[in-house]
């Protein structure tokens, strides 16, 4: 975030709209204003005032009587409690009726007419509390102007502050004077760059110090102004407001000017006390081992080699591009100044902060932006002026410029063919070259039709250019450039029949009322170890550096534990039964490559649906919902999955599960959970589930689309009664019976054991519907195919008809 | 003739009085019966002379099938009204065959997937663990680059030796991926979950769902991103929407832009977006002078949280059934 003070933005820049239009144009060019805020918008019948005599209140000690002349026909008089209070005083005067903050509740109050101690007081001499400028109660507000007597308050001191929320690649947003360029270049005027010269005595820069930098890499450039002669004492009063009016605090002249320089230009600078610098040189290097350093805000560093510091031949005196040390700091008694303009690599400088400072600094929230290292002599030069100006003192002849990062800028070369195939617009030359210069691009144009540019110092993000053609839309404005649909052929489509599956398998299961679930890719260890298909192991699975949330360190290998915490946690609000699903990746090892991503779907089914209203009694779900369900999936694939009892996963009960198949090939399984799994997530009563692999199932279904036109001819139905070993499963004997060509269907309609029934066998009981697509079946045709029937299953199931 | 009319006026005054079925059946048993009245009659028609009879006969049997109707007619009747006597309880609850819903995520996402197959876009999918490579690097966005700081990541664990893996931060690896195994025109979006190291609140998840965009052929230029996203803004929001496009930052786009929408009177990004970078194009073995493009990215849960007014993003990933009920037979 950089607070943009428009009374400091307009030194360098005019503009001709409104607060909220120049807002709204910096944000559709690319720097966001996220806030515009507004101090003195109150400051309704608070005027300049003077105090024209101070006498003694008659009651009160510490209170004082003050005569306030505000320009109207009668003074006035005030009783004033500030210990600062003087005669020939400007001061921000409030008349009654003005609203003012009560600095004890900071809530805004009404200033009414009122008696102190016996004296009527007829208005109020402010404090800064309580115009809302700052925390300040110690005593009144002294003003520093030529403003008429009776000038409002807000004329003066009232000031609008933009906070502007700069993109990565646009450091220069951090500036005062960035944020001019794009005010120039949207505005059609010109930037004032500040005065950055100043008088130099004749002793070389190269007698008085010296910069060493022994990581080029860390510190691309680093110079050094020397500045004799200075006088530490306050910052001037137009130096103090602009720092405050964008957030930060006075300190001292010396100090002040680095940050307001730093502000103005987005180059962050430090001034060291020349005389606490060991043999008054400079050397950049990686800290020693176990080397130490107090910073300035009095917190105590153990330096790790990998970070960067400012030394002098001794020990390090400043943690680089982040904050200075606190033994070389400006102090009252300094009368030399090392003025430090440097660049430092953006990653250095990170990760140096992210080990020692908790949000990092002004300079270093810049530095880790990649600042452009030819900025740094500009920033210097400018700060050596305004020392000299503010803390008088003579800069020795030069700088001592280390810059073994000098790389030359490269040259941009823009043709309009560019600009016109990327805009679909070609604006004139003139119009290119006048947003260019604004923005302070440096720019010719090379007949027949090119432009060559290059790369600002304060900018290091134009380097092609479509760089440049960004430039030149933004600021005409994208809504200004054409808008035109899209030609061409539309490309042939990837075939994903995995992702295809995953849809309709979502379709089939929420048309048959299960509630589609999405849920995190992270599990723990604990839960994927009692979902795990292998007793209690858990399947190896990805884990994670740094997880959201420590106790789900590793990705998923199965939807199992979030889809049983899913079910649980909504079992209570589930009046009738549930089940649930999710259709989602899991995650598997894969050595150093990529992890494998399976697709599956997961159901989970259990609960009680009600006896209902019309009759229907209670009833459990069981098995065979799950199992229909099973079914009707398969109905809607264009597939039929194959049981085969036991599942082979301790995840579910044996005797209670299957695994499936399609054309033996395995694709999931199905069945009753484990109770004491379903316990340990608080799923109560039993649970099914139902797991597919999408991954596997996908090149199973070869359904053809075709369809068979129903047969006109009478269906023929029979009975059969079959006793069979109790063992025998039911569901094979009636697949045994649709073999048959002249069967259409079978329905199980009974099993019995019990009366009648020998012991270990049961009685099965089939509807069986023959019928033949090309004529009527005569009773020779079925008493045929029964025969048949019988047979096989006489052969294959030692079945006997129960009749005979 | 004038026996045959009282005969009529006889027969339909005593079914007028045939109260219920099986009066009707008694009083059709009596009248067109084997020894019916009418019947009767018509057997008598044969005794009659010659040239009244066949004036008669046809009277008769007119007569019959008039009657017939009209017992028909009145046993009809007689069921309707019988019908209306009996009520039931309407107000009782119906029984209700199962309805399930699908995530309202799914549903967004494939809202949004069916506007861009409308317009020509095929949808692919990509990998959730990512290389730092195609997440990072491939889209111009190195190790200490500042703009690396824009996306918080969630690393894998993984032996030094391999190359380093996340969980990506954004769809748009899937650009790199797809320019690797097609070819110009180019015209895909990209669906899928990323993850951001990010704390949770009311707008923020950590697990995200995005659409990623890409569009490569001959010669397009900005105007044609204009013109494709206005359309897609459009079908989704209604024709009278009002958009802006305003500059902003990716690194793998040149010129890049935020789509912002007027929502309830406040402007609301949409999407971000932008030409893709001519390096890009480069790396991918196409001529960046021949083949332009633009890319987009959207988030879908933002979508789908102005759609069903949903104003805490966590509601999507707690599953609580009260809140996905809500989504019950909506497609």
């Amino acid at each position: 975030m950089m607070d943009v003070p428009l009374k400091w933005l307009a030194n360098y820049v005019d503009w001709d709209f409104s607060v909220e239009e120049l807002a709204h144009r910096l944000s559709m060019a690319g720097a966001e204003v996220e806030a515009i805020k507004r101090s003195g918008g109150e400051w309704d019948q608070v005027v300049i005032g003077r105090v024209t005599a101070v006498e003694p209140h008659p009651n009160a000690d510490r209170l004082r009587l003050a005569t306030v002349d505000f320009g109207a026909d009668e003074p006035l008089q005030v009783v004033c409690g500030a210990p600062n209070l003087d005669t020939g005083q400007t001061i921000a005067f409030a008349q009654v009726g003005a609203q003012l903050i009560d600095p004890s509740t900071r809530e805004l109050r009404k200033l009414r007419r009122g008696k102190i101690r016996g004296v009527t007081s007829m208005g109020m001499i402010c404090s800064e509390r309580e115009l809302g400028l700052s925390d300040e109660h110690e005593g009144i507000l002294v003003l520093d102007t030529e403003a008429a007597l009776g000038t409002p308050l807000s004329d003066v001191l009232a000031d609008v502050v933009l906070d502007i929320k700069p993109t990565p690649n646009r450091p220069d947003h951090y500036s005062i004077l960035g944020i001019a360029r794009e005010v120039a270049a949207l505005s059609g005027s010109t930037v004032t760059e500040p005065a950055a010269t100043f008088p130099e005595s004749d002793i070389p820069i190269g007698e008085r110090t010296s910069v060493t930098i022994e990581d080029p890499e860390g510190c691309p450039r680093y110079t050094a102004i020397v500045i004799d002669g200075v006088r530490i004492g306050p910052s001037p009063q137009w130096m103090q407001d602009a720092l405050v009016s964008a957030g930060m605090r006075p300190i001292n002249n010396i100090v002040d000017v680095t940050n307001f320089v730093m502000l103005e230009w987005g180059q962050p600078l430090h001034a060291f006390d020349y005389e606490l610098l060991q043999e008054n040189r400079i050397v950049v290097r990686r800290a020693r081992p176990s080397e130490q350093l107090e910073l300035l805000d009095g917190s105590q560093l153990e330096l790790q080699p990998e970070d960067l510091v400012i030394a002098d031949a001794q020990r390090a005196v400043a943690l680089a591009g982040i904050m200075g040390g606190a033994d070389s700091e400006i102090s009252d008694t300094t009368t030399t100044v090392l003025l430090e303009t440097a660049n430092f690599q953006e990653a250095t400088i990170r990760r140096s902060r992210a080990a020692h400072t908790e949000s990092g600094t002004e300079a270093s929230r810049r530095f880790e932006k990649s600042l452009n290292p030819e900025l740094a002599e500009l920033a210097a030069r400018r700060a050596a002026a305004l020392i000299i100006e503010t803390a008088g003192g003579t800069a020795c002849a030069g700088i001592a410029d280390e810059f073994p990062g000098k790389a030359h800028a490269p040259q941009v070369l823009v043709t309009q063919r560019r600009i016109e195939q990327i805009l679909s617009i070609l604006p004139s030359v003139e119009e290119v070259r006048g947003v260019l210069s604004a923005l302070g691009i440096s720019n010719r144009w090379l007949p027949p039709d090119r432009f060559a540019v290059s790369c600002p110092p304060w900018r290091s993000d134009i380097n092609v250019a479509d760089d440049v053609i960004e430039e030149i839309g933004r600021i005409i404005g994208y809504d200004n450039l054409p808008s035109a649909p899209l030609p061409g052929s539309v490309p042939d489509p990837d075939l994903d029949p995995q992702r295809d599956l995953g849809e309709r398998i979502r379709d089939l299961l929420s048309g048959m009322g299960l509630h589609e679930i999405i849920t995190y890719v992270t599990v723990g260890q604990q839960e994927s170890t009692a979902t795990s298909s292998i007793g209690n192991e858990e399947i190896d699975s990805v884990r994670l550096l740094n997880p959201m949330n420590a106790e789900r360190d590793r990705m998923r290998t199965s939807l199992r534990p979030w889809g049983l915490r899913t079910f649980a946690q909504n079992q209570r609000e589930a009046r009738s039964a549930l089940g649930i699903f999710e259709v989602g990746k899991t995650f598997t090892p894969n050595g150093a490559g990529q992890p494998t991503e399976t697709r599956m779907l997961f159901a989970l089914l259990g609960g009680e649906t009600p006896a209902s209203l019309h009759g229907e009694p209670a009833r459990q779900f069981d098995f065979f919902d799950a199992k229909g369900l099973l079914e009707q999936l398969g109905t809607g694939l264009g597939t039929t999955f194959d049981l085969v009892p036991g599942a082979g996963d301790d995840f579910l009960i044996k005797g209670r599960s299957a695994k499936l198949s399609v054309d033996g090939c395995e694709v999931g399984l199905i069945g009753q959970v484990r109770p004491a799994t379903a316990a340990a997530f608080d799923v109560e009563g039993d649970l099914f589930a139902l797991e597919l692999s999408i991954a596997a199932l996908a090149p199973l279904l070869t359904r053809s689309e075709t369809v068979a036109a129903p047969s006109v001819f009478p269906a023929a139905v029979e009975d059969l009664a079959l006793i069979v070993e109790a063992s025998c499963p039911a569901g094979d004997l009636a697949a045994a019976i649709a073999d048959n060509g002249l069967v259409e269907s079978v329905e199980l309609f009974d099993i019995y054991s019990g009366d009648q029934i020998p012991a270990g066998r049961k009685s099965v009981a089939l509807h069986v519907y023959y019928r033949s697509p090309d004529r009527t079946l005569t009773d020779r045709d079925v008493e045929k195919a029964r025969r048949g029937i019988v047979r096989r299953l006489q052969s294959q199931f030692k079945a006997k008809l129960r009749d005979s | 003739m004038d026996d045959l009319e009282a005969l009529e006026a006889e027969a339909r005054a005593s079914l007028a009085e045939a109260g219920d079925e099986a009066a009707v059946d008694a009083w059709r048993v009596a009248w067109l019966g084997r020894r019916g009245r009418l019947t009767t009659v018509l057997r008598g028609v044969r005794d009659l002379p010659p040239e009244v009879r066949p004036r008669v006969g046809a009277g008769a049997n007119r007569l019959k099938a008039a009657l017939e109707d009209a017992g028909d007619e009145h046993r009809t009747r007689l069921l309707a009204s019988a019908a209306d006597a009996e009520s039931i309880d309407v107000s009782l609850p119906g029984r209700n065959p199962p309805l399930g819903s699908l995530h309202p995520i799914t549903l967004t996402r494939r809202l949004l997937e069916r506007t861009f197959r409308d317009m020509g876009f095929d949808v692919v999918e990509g990998p959730d663990v990512e290389l730092e490579e195609y997440n990072f690097d491939r889209l111009r966005i190195p190790a200490g680059h500042p703009a690396r700081d824009m996306w918080d990541t969630i690393w894998v664990a993984g032996d030094d030796d391999g190359p380093r893996q996340l969980l990506r931060t954004h769809t748009s690896p899937m650009q790199i991926r797809y320019l690797e195994r097609r070819e110009p025109p180019i015209r895909v979006i990209v669906p899928g979950a990323c993850y951001r190291y990010e704390a949770t609140d009311a707008t923020h998840e950590w697990m995200l769902t995005q659409i990623e965009g890409l569009v490569i052929d001959e010669n397009l230029s900005f105007a044609h991103l204009k013109g494709t996203l206005e359309a897609f803004v459009r079908r989704m929001f209604g024709a009278d929407i009002e958009t802006r496009f305003r500059c902003d930052y990716f690194p793998f786009v040149e010129p890049g832009a935020e789509l912002g929408v007027r929502w309830q009177g406040d402007w609301l990004e949409v999407l971000g977006c932008g030409m893709v970078h001519p390096e890009i194009i480069e790396d991918a073995g196409l001529d960046p002078e021949r083949y332009t493009g633009f890319a987009f990215g959207m988030g879908v849960e933002r979508v789908a949280m102005l759609r069903y007014g949903v104003r805490d993003i966590r509601h999507f990933y707690r599953n609580d059934v009260r809140f996905l009920r809500q989504f019950e037979g909506r497609r």
